[in-house]
């Protein structure tokens, strides 16, 4: 099933040091964010604040895995993609590789990326493209996402003192990386800086009714804009990576 | 039989206001009542007149079992982050999240009882209720994973098959959905282990040490032997339980052995021999020193457990009351 071809690194030992080429780069980038997202929603299983939220959490996490595994194997096998490549190879943006935190700054993770999620997948799903038959089923999946965020953020943002603060303080923390996602992929047929004003416009509205600010910051940083699409991932991202891929890679050929 | 509303009016627990409110003479009439639906096999329901004991008889054990359910999450979740394939990552997510779903049908079965949630939670933080010691032993290897489906979930539908005919009504319908469930966590668990037996060498190897390490600890999730079981007696009278200990072990026993052939897997017991004249496997003695140590919270991963439910809990607290906090201000339902 996960048979390494001779071009990939299977082993710790003298991985090449080029990256292999990326072909498809939508299909990665569409993928990797799913993938990379449900690993970092999975790190809350057993550690929700209730357990309703290990449901709905772990429900969230199992779409984005049933969506990377559809678009990485777009690519290639799923299984080399995902556990084969070295960080660099990544093409995920860098928000949705950002650490867990407290339960405010996953949601608002979750707020700022399931919003862009549901613009780019109701336009592919829409046209008539390669990602259309996917995207028509996870239109739908995303949109049950954004309501848990919206309704999480209502809840943090307009529940106690406390929670207002930490919620602000996700909002604030995550911000720098919301520009990168309006950058354009080469080779998707979505208009990507054009879906900014809706996104904007969404966001900026729960985060109201929250009784929160948007924050004012930048949204990238000079050295961010469009990273994470061309492989320049954050530190967190390489620890991730490598508990993620050590048991794959410490066998070989294996099949699972 | 006073309405839940009632005895909410009352502010008692409706077991506390049988106590205080019922007359030796009706309460014997209701006795003969319940014991006679008990006979019929009928059903009794959160409504019906039951015998205290009865009721928490049933709190305890189903209370035990949802805490079985949320502390079992943690040594499968454990390699989640791990697992070695997207296929076999999805699945196993899944299954976490089922499991996360267990414990709320069975909480809810619970608070039929009249008790609720929060005070279960509460008994299960401070050490007051127990999970199931199973739940004690690490998870190793990736193996682990397969063996706890196979032989851990087995066990538990080897035990929980029979309580879908259980005498209490919502804890025997919230078995049949869990039951249904755990059979399908079951077969991947065993499908599991049999890519890896049948993979490399080296994946063998994980595959018949975890078997190695799970096999006892699986046998023992049936509970002392009859002879020293303090409330089987009572709940087999109140068709709580239908079978004794020693009976599920050994029909669990029985479908195991040519399972683990198939597996091409050996189970760590070298006393394990069919007996033609019972029609039954025989099998070595279990290590009961071992059993009522991590009883009593001396196994690998009592503290380690309970520590990390705990931590969940108190780290949640400021999410719970900001949802409380949001419902009380626009009136809608807490999530």
């Amino acid at each position: 099933m996960t048979a390494a071809p001779a071009s990939l690194p299977t082993s710790g030992a003298a991985p090449t040091a080029t990256p292999a080429p990326t072909p498809a780069l939508p299909a990665l980038a569409l993928g990797d964010d799913a993938l990379v997202l449900s690993h970092r929603l999975g790190e809350w299983a057993g550690h929700a604040p209730v357990l309703e939220e290990e449901v709905a959490l772990a429900n969230i996490a199992l779409d984005l895995l049933g969506q990377a595994r559809v678009l990485l194997s777009l690519a290639g096998d799923e299984d080399e993609l995902a556990y084969l490549r070295e960080e660099r190879a990544f093409r995920n943006l860098q928000l949705v590789e950002q650490p867990n935190g407290d339960f405010a700054h996953t949601i608002a993770r979750q707020l700022y990326f399931s919003t862009y999620q549901t613009l780019l997948y109701g336009q592919l799903a829409s046209g008539d493209g390669e990602f259309a038959p996917l995207a028509a089923k996870a239109v739908k999946e995303v949109a049950y996402h954004q309501d848990h965020a919206e309704q999480w953020t209502l809840r943090l943002g307009d529940g106690t003192a406390e929670s207002h603060d930490r919620m602000q303080r996700g909002l604030d923390a995550l911000w720098r990386f919301t520009g990168e996602m309006f950058q354009p992929v080469a080779g998707l047929d979505v208009d990507c800086p054009a879906l900014r004003e809706s996104w904007t416009a969404s966001v900026t509205a729960v985060i109201k009714r929250a009784t929160l600010t948007v924050p004012d910051g930048p949204q990238t940083g000079a050295w961010t804009a469009g990273a994470g699409r061309q492989g320049l991932h954050t530190e967190p991202f390489g620890r991730m990576l490598a508990e993620m891929q050590h048991l794959h890679r410490s066998h070989p050929g294996a099949s699972w | 039989m006073a309405t839940a509303a009632a005895h909410k009016a009352a502010g008692t627990e409706p077991g506390e206001a049988a106590r205080q409110a019922t007359p030796p003479a009706r309460t014997a009439e209701q006795q003969a009542a319940f014991d006679e639906a008990v006979a019929a096999d009928e059903r009794i329901e959160p409504r019906d007149w039951m015998p205290d004991a009865y009721r928490a008889s049933l709190v305890r054990q189903i209370a035990q079992h949802a805490h079985s359910e949320i502390i079992g999450m943690q040594p499968e979740a454990n390699w989640i982050t791990r697992a070695p394939s997207l296929r076999r990552k999805a699945i196993l997510m899944a299954k976490v999240q089922d499991e996360a779903g267990h414990g709320l049908y069975l909480y809810s079965a619970a608070e039929t009882l009249g008790t609720s949630r929060d005070e279960l939670l509460d008994k299960l933080h401070s050490g007051r209720q127990k999970y199931s010691s199973i739940f004690n032993y690490p998870t190793l290897t990736w193996a682990d994973v397969g063996a706890i489906g196979w032989l851990v979930d087995g066990a538990a539908i080897t035990n929980q098959v029979p309580l879908c005919r259980c005498s209490y009504g919502p804890y025997a319908r919230a078995m049949v959905r869990v039951c249904k469930e755990e059979s399908f966590h079951q077969r991947q668990g065993y499908e599991s282990l049999l890519a890896l037996s049948r993979g490399t060498e080296a994946q063998h190897e994980m595959a018949q040490d975890a078997v190695n390490r799970w096999w006892w600890p699986s046998l023992m999730m049936f509970g002392p032997p009859d002879d020293e079981s303090s409330h089987s007696e009572q709940s087999m009278t109140w068709k709580i339980k239908r079978h004794s200990n020693d009976e599920l072990r050994q029909r669990f026993v029985d479908i195991c052995v040519p399972q683990a052939e198939s597996l091409g897997l050996t189970l760590p017991d070298p006393d394990l021999v069919w007996n033609e004249s019972r029609g039954h496997y025989d099998f070595g003695p279990i290590d009961w020193t071992e059993f009522w140590d991590v009883l009593k919270g001396n196994g690998p991963c009592n503290d380690q457990r309970i520590t990390q439910r705990r931590r969940a809990h108190e780290e949640g607290a400021w999410v719970r009351e900001a949802a409380a906090a949001h419902a009380a201000k626009h009136g809608k339902a807490t999530a």
